[in-house]
């Protein structure tokens, strides 16, 4: 579904994306993770074409973006740090979104905006939320407008247990309804029972994209966070 | 697109800034006609205003206002929306809420104090002038990322066409006062935009003088509809140019 | 009593005269009728008749008349010059000439052909009289008590060479200018060796170059005649003891162009006139000892432009009101004094409330010396930079005339 190709990004003389080549199918729920400033945000924006590679070919659905907008009406972006105007209010900006993106064929998936609660603090203004209000803000955009790919960047971070809960749920049960998800987290444990397969950056480089069952045959753990410990130990 | 212009547009006036421009503006051509005995002093003063503070404030805030709107392009450009639709509501939406704020806070009080064809053509080109200045504030904010830095070249920019720039024309009509230069003056000339509204003002407003004394450039060039035509085109690149130069930018910006 | 005595033989011989007047004939010229042409009814008229001439068109080449005649136009009586002829010449005194219409007077480089000429004599007078593409229109040579009054003379060539004036005036004395309009011609009007004589209430439009132009000629009066849209304004020159009394200059407009420009103007009142819209509302160059007083200047470019070489002008109560530049010079000697006028650019202000401003107000701007200089500069006229260097020079003066200002601004506006 999504193919990135020799993805090359340079800011100013340091190179943030090098070669990167990768695939992603529909149905895989997909772990990016590396350690600050391996390119894992670099590589999710250039997928939104938010950032412009220098060199290489991203397509989705087989049709390279570059220059193309449409496509991003079928992915659901959840930003590390959600930034959204100042003076608006939380109401104000859903309904924006809404309002910009609604299209008649699909059926609004407000599911989250219930779990969270939102819809009372809808007259809130933007500048006075927490950063997991934010947060919340960002993930109930994100599953929305029920796009078949969901790219979130770090979902979790700052969000309280029991709202990293309800969000957990939310993505299992989109995943089983074969969406292709692809998640960058930190907190590996959060993880777990979530992915099918890992993709391991280091340096703007892909390390290795494999199975997660693939994973834990090769280095003998049965938890995410230890494999990896393992990977990175040996290399 | 037109989605993101109402939105802009709602966010421009919810900062109260544009409608307290509009109030100062409103306040100042009022009083500025109702405290002058003959209605030219007043124009005059109003000249000013809007050839000095007007391009100043277009610039000034269109470029601040860009700069703090960083999260909500971030925001847009993540959706399926077309680049060039965001980057130009953004335009729109500066340029209408300016354009509105000048005309109800100045173009109003001038026709109805001097409605004459010096007034009309005054209420049009400080028109034309906000516009010119958000665009090129446009423009910088495309290309420069920092916003201390980028409101500092705005600043200059803005000092550069109101005051610089004729100084260097005063310096080069001494220094080669020999040559005829009346025609190469009309080239630099089109290169300013304020200048270029001034003395299309000018030409109403002055016109005893100004078909007298340096006859050919006035009469021959700018007096004719050639002339208008040509000044007039050439606001309208002064807006055209920059607004395009910055869709492009903004097309490979990273975000 | 023998003084009296004196006075009843002139008033007795002067009404004998009018007796012998009433003996006088009518002749009508009529096509069908007996005198059937005008030339004909010269030849037959005697001193003290009347030639009346019926509706139509006359081409009969030149007609001159020689002898004392009333000459009048019954309905539309034109005169055809056919471009070949002077139309009509007099030469005789006494002559009344009125209500005919004449065209196309010859052309010509060698003498100045004329719709109506006068030539050496006294009391004539045209009147209502209308002219048309004539090369002079009417023209006064070595006339004296002549009126002319209510004529309009037109003409339309653009060629100035094939152009001559409106009303001429050549070496005459004591006429009267009065009512008519001209316009279309060379010069308005025009006047060379012309003494005592009132020009009265008068139009000149759209003329190719003066609207009123005269030289050499004293002692005249030009009161509230109007004078608009001339190729170069109205020019005084060479002249004394003139006096122009409410008449009204506007837009005379172009690079040499003047409302009024006076050259060696001496001993002259300039009052109560008003300037509107001209390039430079009045230019004077080597004028001297002349009154100007209680004139409006509205909208000009330099309401008054005063050469360094001129003496003794004396500006006072008059108002400026929105002029581009209030006063322009070309050098920074001053032997002329401006006071009690009211400038609109004054911005002192007035403690003891007396109407008159406690600062004095310097009327030449730093860039209007500028530009004199460098006339390309006026492309910067009214920039931010012009009005930063004219307020420096306001603060510290340095290149502006020292002596050159009013030291006694008014307020408000003079009643006019």
């Amino acid at each position: 579904m999504i193919v990135v190709e020799d993805l090359v990004k340079r800011f100013g003389r340091q190179t943030v994306l090098n070669n990167v080549s990768l695939s992603c199918r529909v149905g895989d729920c997909i772990a990016l993770i590396g350690p600050n400033g391996c390119g894992k945000t670099t590589l999710i924006k250039s997928l939104l074409g938010m950032v412009v590679p220098d060199s290489g070919l991203i397509s989705f659905e087989n049709e390279p973006i570059k220059r193309h907008w449409k496509y991003r009406e079928k992915i659901g972006y959840m930003p590390q740090i959600g930034r959204y105007p100042d003076n608006m209010t939380i109401g104000q900006v859903l309904d924006m979104m809404i309002d910009i993106r609604k299209s008649s064929s699909r059926k609004l998936d407000e599911e989250l905006v219930e779990a969270f609660g939102l819809n009372d603090l809808r007259q809130k203004r933007m500048r006075t939320l927490s950063g997991g209000t934010r947060q919340k803000v960002s993930a109930c955009l994100a599953f929305m407008f029920n796009p078949p790919v969901l790219i979130l960047d770090e979902p979790t971070a700052g969000l309280d247990p029991l709202s990293a809960e309800i969000l957990k749920e939310k993505i299992q049960k989109e995943k089983a309804a074969g969406k292709l998800v692809l998640i960058t987290s930190h907190i590996l444990s959060d993880l777990d029972e979530l992915i099918t397969s890992i993709i391991y950056m280091q340096e703007g480089k892909v390390v290795f994209h494999k199975g997660i069952e693939t994973l834990y045959t090769e280095t003998g753990c049965d938890r995410l966070g230890k494999a990896i410990a393992a990977i990175m130990r040996n290399s | 697109m037109k989605k993101i212009i109402k939105y802009v547009i709602i966010d421009i006036l919810r900062s109260r800034i544009v409608i307290g421009f509009t109030l100062f503006l409103l306040l100042l051509s009022t009083s500025v006609f109702l405290l002058e005995d003959n209605s030219a002093k007043g124009i005059l003063s109003l000249l000013n205003v809007v050839l000095i503070v007007v391009p100043l404030v277009g610039i000034l805030f269109s470029s601040i206002y860009v700069y703090n709107s960083a999260e909500f392009l971030e925001l847009l450009v993540s959706q399926p929306l077309r680049r060039r639709s965001i980057w130009l509501s953004i335009f729109l939406g500066l340029s209408v809420s300016l354009t509105l704020s000048f005309l109800v806070g100045a173009g109003l009080p001038i026709l109805f104090f001097e409605s004459s064809a010096t007034g009309l053509l005054m209420v049009i080109s400080g028109a034309l002038l906000i516009n010119i200045f958000v665009a090129i504030a446009l423009l910088i904010t495309s290309l420069v990322r920092d916003k201390a830095k980028g409101i500092g070249v705005v600043m200059l920019l803005w000092l550069y066409f109101s005051l610089l720039f004729d100084g260097i024309i005063l310096f080069l009509v001494f220094q080669f006062s020999e040559y005829p230069l009346e025609k190469a003056l009309i080239g630099v000339i089109a290169l300013n935009p304020i200048d270029l509204s001034r003395i299309l003002i000018l030409l109403k407003m002055d016109v005893s003088a100004l078909m007298g004394y340096t006859g050919a450039i006035f009469k021959d060039f700018f007096g004719t509809p050639f002339g208008i035509i040509f000044s007039a085109i050439s606001l309208f690149i002064w807006i055209v140019i920059p607004v395009w130069l910055s869709v492009r930018r903004f097309n490979k910006k990273d975000l | 009593m023998a003084r009296t005595f004196g006075r009843v033989i002139i008033l007795f011989f002067l009404f004998s005269a009018f007796v012998k007047n009433t003996f006088a004939i009518t002749i009508v010229v009529d096509a069908k009728g007996a005198v059937s042409t005008i030339t004909r009814a010269f030849e037959i008229a005697n001193n003290g008749d009347t030639v009346i001439v019926k509706e139509g068109v006359y081409k009969e080449g030149n007609l001159t008349i020689n002898k004392s005649i009333t000459f009048l136009a019954k309905g539309k009586v034109t005169l055809d010059g056919q471009h070949k002829y002077e139309v009509l010449s007099i030469k005789a005194s006494n002559v009344w000439i009125e209500g005919f219409t004449l065209i196309n007077s010859g052309v010509s480089s060698i003498v100045d052909m004329g719709g109506i000429k006068v030539y050496e004599v006294k009391n004539v007078t045209i009147k209502n009289n209308v002219l048309i593409d004539c090369f002079f229109g009417i023209y006064i040579q070595h006339g004296k008590n002549c009126v002319i009054k209510g004529n309009t003379v037109t003409a339309h060539t653009k060629i100035e060479q094939d152009n001559g004036n409106g009303i001429h005036g050549w070496k005459s004395d004591s006429l009267l200018i009065l009512k008519n309009t001209v316009s279309g011609h060379r010069d308005g009007y025009y006047l060379e060796f012309v003494t005592n004589t009132t020009i009265l209430n008068n139009i000149s439009e759209n003329n190719l170059r003066y609207g009123l132009h005269f030289m050499f000629s004293h002692g005249n009066f030009y009161i509230n005649n109007s004078f608009i849209n001339n190729g170069a304004g109205v020019a005084v020159m060479y002249s004394r003891a003139v006096k122009m009394y409410n008449n009204h200059f506007s837009k005379n407009w172009g690079d040499a162009s003047y409302g009024l420009l006076l050259k060696e103007l001496n001993d002259s009142y300039i009052e109560g006139n008003e300037f509107e819209n001209n390039t430079v509302g009045i230019f004077a160059d080597g004028a001297t000892r002349v009154e100007v007083r209680k004139n409006i200047f509205r909208q000009n470019g330099w309401a008054v432009k005063m050469q360094a070489n001129c003496m003794d002008m004396h500006l006072e109560n008059n108002n400026f009101i929105a002029n581009s530049f209030d006063i322009g010079t070309n050098g920074s000697l001053v032997l002329n004094t401006l006071k009690k006028n009211y400038w609109d650019k004054y911005e002192g202000y007035d403690l003891n409330k007396d109407n008159i401003g406690d600062i004095p107000f310097r009327p030449v701007s730093l860039f209007s010396m500028i530009i004199e200089q460098s006339p390309p500069a006026m492309i910067l006229f009214r920039s931010f930079m012009a009005s930063l260097l004219d307020k420096t020079e306001k603060i510290l003066p340095s290149i502006t005339p020292e002596g050159l200002k009013d030291e006694m601004p008014l307020m408000k506006p003079n009643k006019l």
